[in-house]
């Protein structure tokens, strides 16, 4: 199986830029995730690997070939597409079908039967795609982008337009079924959950830039910027505009008028005086104890959702955190005073001017 | 559908009924004139009981036309042939160029692409005899002045724009993915375009093609001018109706059942393709 490798891809319409620079290689049996809000390139770059635009500068190499000047039938590139794109005039078995007979292959019976086994839409396969739900359209466009095991697999957002239920559903099965063919597997989608959970490595793109690429747990941990560090995570990060001193135990943010500590003993060379102090609701703390650390906050309002309670906290200068813990664990309800914590090293330090992390050398690494 | 009162259906079914009657009665008329004489048909009162003839139909197939004045030939016949021939040719000229060329208007950004576009909607609303004193000239220098060529020729003045826009429309309708999808299966664009895009637009290139059918079929002028009394349709033809001893009714009511049927069946006939829903429900709206 062949790697799909973006090198320095630039597309822009009029003076509207999709993409800058963009460089990424995917291994063969690798799923990576184009992950990004909306507007920021994601499905123009699955469009330009397909063939359907033509980067204005860059190369596309599909197993170390160049496939920029190749029409979209001879790139070997299979495509799922947010809104299906079904052959309405078709019914599903000659949609699954129509690539197979393209290429002449052989056994095209067995070989749609076996995957529409697989998708389980065998009793749908005499079916136009009118007649089929959301699930069974989108079930029948991956088996139609599956079925010829391309060489590299391109899917547009594919869980956009089908329900909650199935979307839960699906993001289980998906991994296993991408991995079948060991192509190399380009998923496009906004939800940073689906990015976690079907991908090996996300690409956060984000006005047609690649700012970070790496594994999901990586991204979470240490995101590259404000920017990404906004985009994972629900409820998103709490961020506080901070300058960090050197004190006694060491590197010292003041948040709303506390003095918090920091796990370093100082900033690295080159950072600057002033930054984002940011901390995921996830790992924010509330007590009713006050003491060392503790940031005095009024609870404004508390938001049940799921297993968790969403808290919204309101310091004296007026600054807004939320922090997401269990519903027991809050043991306050609203209008009533607590202290907030939350551990030395869960903070992460962004560059207030250019939004970038700094890496902060870690005490217990060090030791 | 049904939320109104007794009364008010009772109305609504008195109010359709008086707009049939409307819309119909010259064409029930016209059918009923067909199969009387003169005579019948000019008399005061007319009478909705008559005896029919089938003399008018007669005349016309066999080309005697019986006035006052003694028989006269007329070739009503061969203006009904002519009228068909004119038609179907100038529809099918104008698919075959006219379904590409909307595709490419529909898919494709290039310069002066609006421009050609509404240049070719613009013969439209030019009226025909500004355009017919220096084409009839063009067509004396060219030899193809009463040719059926000629006429073809000019009749893609009234067919092709037609064919563009509502086709353009269709094609704009259908969402480029689906061509991709087919690409990328790995078909060529020839293939997207003539087995997944024609096929889809289907509805609106029946409809498309009905319409010009009919717009050409009702032409009178452009035959008029550019062709001699062999070539010209029934729309000219029926001028030869009027003669010195008189109008012959009956036979112009024949005439024009004659020359209305065809247009009526291929109308009945392609309605089922214009009722076809478009999308199919493929795409998610």
């Amino acid at each position: 199986m062949a790697r799909l490798e973006l090198k320095s891809v630039d597309k822009s319409f009029g003076a509207a830029s999709c993409a800058k620079g963009v460089s990424l290689a995917v291994e063969p049996g690798e799923i990576v995730a184009v992950f990004g809000p909306s507007g920021s390139g994601k499905t123009v770059l699955l469009r330009m690997i397909a063939g359907m635009f033509e980067p204005d500068a860059g190369d596309i190499l599909v197993g170390g070939r160049s496939i920029v000047d190749a029409p979209p039938e001879q790139r070997g590139i299979g495509m799922a597409f947010q809104n299906f794109a079904l052959f309405p005039h078709m019914t599903a078995r000659d949609n699954i079908a129509s690539g197979l007979r393209a290429r002449g292959a052989a056994d095209v019976t067995a070989k749609v039967a076996a995957m529409s086994r697989l998708l389980k839409i065998e009793h749908v396969l005499g079916h136009k795609p009118r007649e089929l739900s959301n699930g069974q359209k989108q079930r029948t466009a991956l088996a139609r982008a599956l079925i010829g095991n391309p060489e590299v697999l391109l899917l547009d957002d594919p869980l956009r337009n089908v329900d909650a239920k199935l979307r839960y559903e699906m993001r289980l099965e998906l991994p296993t079924l991408l991995r079948r063919g060991s192509a190399a597997v380009l998923y496009v989608t906004q939800d940073y959950r689906e990015a976690m959970a079907i991908a090996d490595r996300i690409a956060v793109l984000i006005n047609g830039r690649l700012v970070q690429v790496a594994r999901p747990e990586e991204i979470y941990a240490r995101p590259a910027s404000v920017a990404v560090a906004r985009l994972f995570g629900d409820p998103s990060i709490n961020l506080s505009e901070v300058t960090p001193t050197v004190g006694q135990g060491g590197l010292i943010a003041t948040v709303a008028g506390t003095q918090v500590r920091l796990d370093a003993d100082e900033l690295p060379s080159g950072a600057r005086g002033r930054c984002w102090l940011g901390v995921r609701p996830d790992d924010v703390l509330v007590t009713r104890h006050g003491g060392e650390d503790a940031i005095p906050a009024r609870i404004v309002a508390v938001t049940p959702l799921h297993e968790r309670a969403v808290v919204l906290l309101r310091f004296a200068d007026g600054g807004e955190w939320l922090a997401a813990l269990a519903p027991e664990a809050l043991g306050a309800g609203a209008d009533e005073d607590v202290f907030v914590r939350f551990a030395p090293d869960a903070a992460l330090l962004f560059d207030h001017a250019s939004g970038e992390r700094i890496g902060l050398p870690s005490r217990r690494q060090a030791a | 559908m049904d939320h109104s009162s007794p009364a008010g259906r009772i109305f609504r079914g008195i109010a359709l009924a008086l707009v049939l009657v409307f819309f119909m009665f010259p064409i029930v008329w016209i059918l009923l004139m067909s199969f009387q004489t003169n005579e019948q048909i000019l008399r005061i009162p007319p009478r909705i009981l008559f005896e029919p003839t089938l003399a008018n139909y007669e005349a016309l197939i066999s080309g005697q036309l019986k006035t006052a004045a003694g028989n006269l030939q007329i070739s009503f016949m061969r203006n009904l042939m002519n009228s068909f021939l004119l038609s179907s040719a100038s529809v099918i000229l104008a698919l075959l160029l006219g379904v590409p060329a909307a595709y490419a208007f529909a898919r494709f950004k290039f310069r002066l692409g609006e421009t050609i576009a509404f240049t070719l909607l613009s013969f439209r609303f030019a009226p025909p005899l500004l355009v017919l004193l220096p084409l009839s000239l063009y067509y004396q220098q060219l030899g193809l002045n009463d040719t059926y060529f000629g006429i073809v020729w000019v009749y893609q003045l009234i067919a092709l724009p037609l064919i563009l826009w509502i086709v353009r429309g269709y094609f704009e309708d259908i969402s480029p993915d689906i061509e991709h999808a087919y690409r990328l299966a790995g078909h060529s664009w020839r293939e997207a375009f003539t087995r997944i895009a024609v096929p889809l637009a289907g509805p609106g290139i029946a409809a498309a093609g009905l319409l010009s059918f009919i717009f050409c079929w009702n032409n009178f002028v452009f035959a008029l001018i550019l062709a001699s009394a062999d070539k010209q349709p029934v729309t000219v033809g029926a001028l030869a109706f009027v003669t010195a001893s008189g109008i012959q009714y009956g036979q112009i009511a024949a005439a024009i059942v004659l020359s209305v049927t065809p247009t009526l069946l291929l109308a009945l006939y392609a309605q089922r393709y214009l009722v076809e829903g478009l999308s199919l429900g493929a795409v998610k709206g």
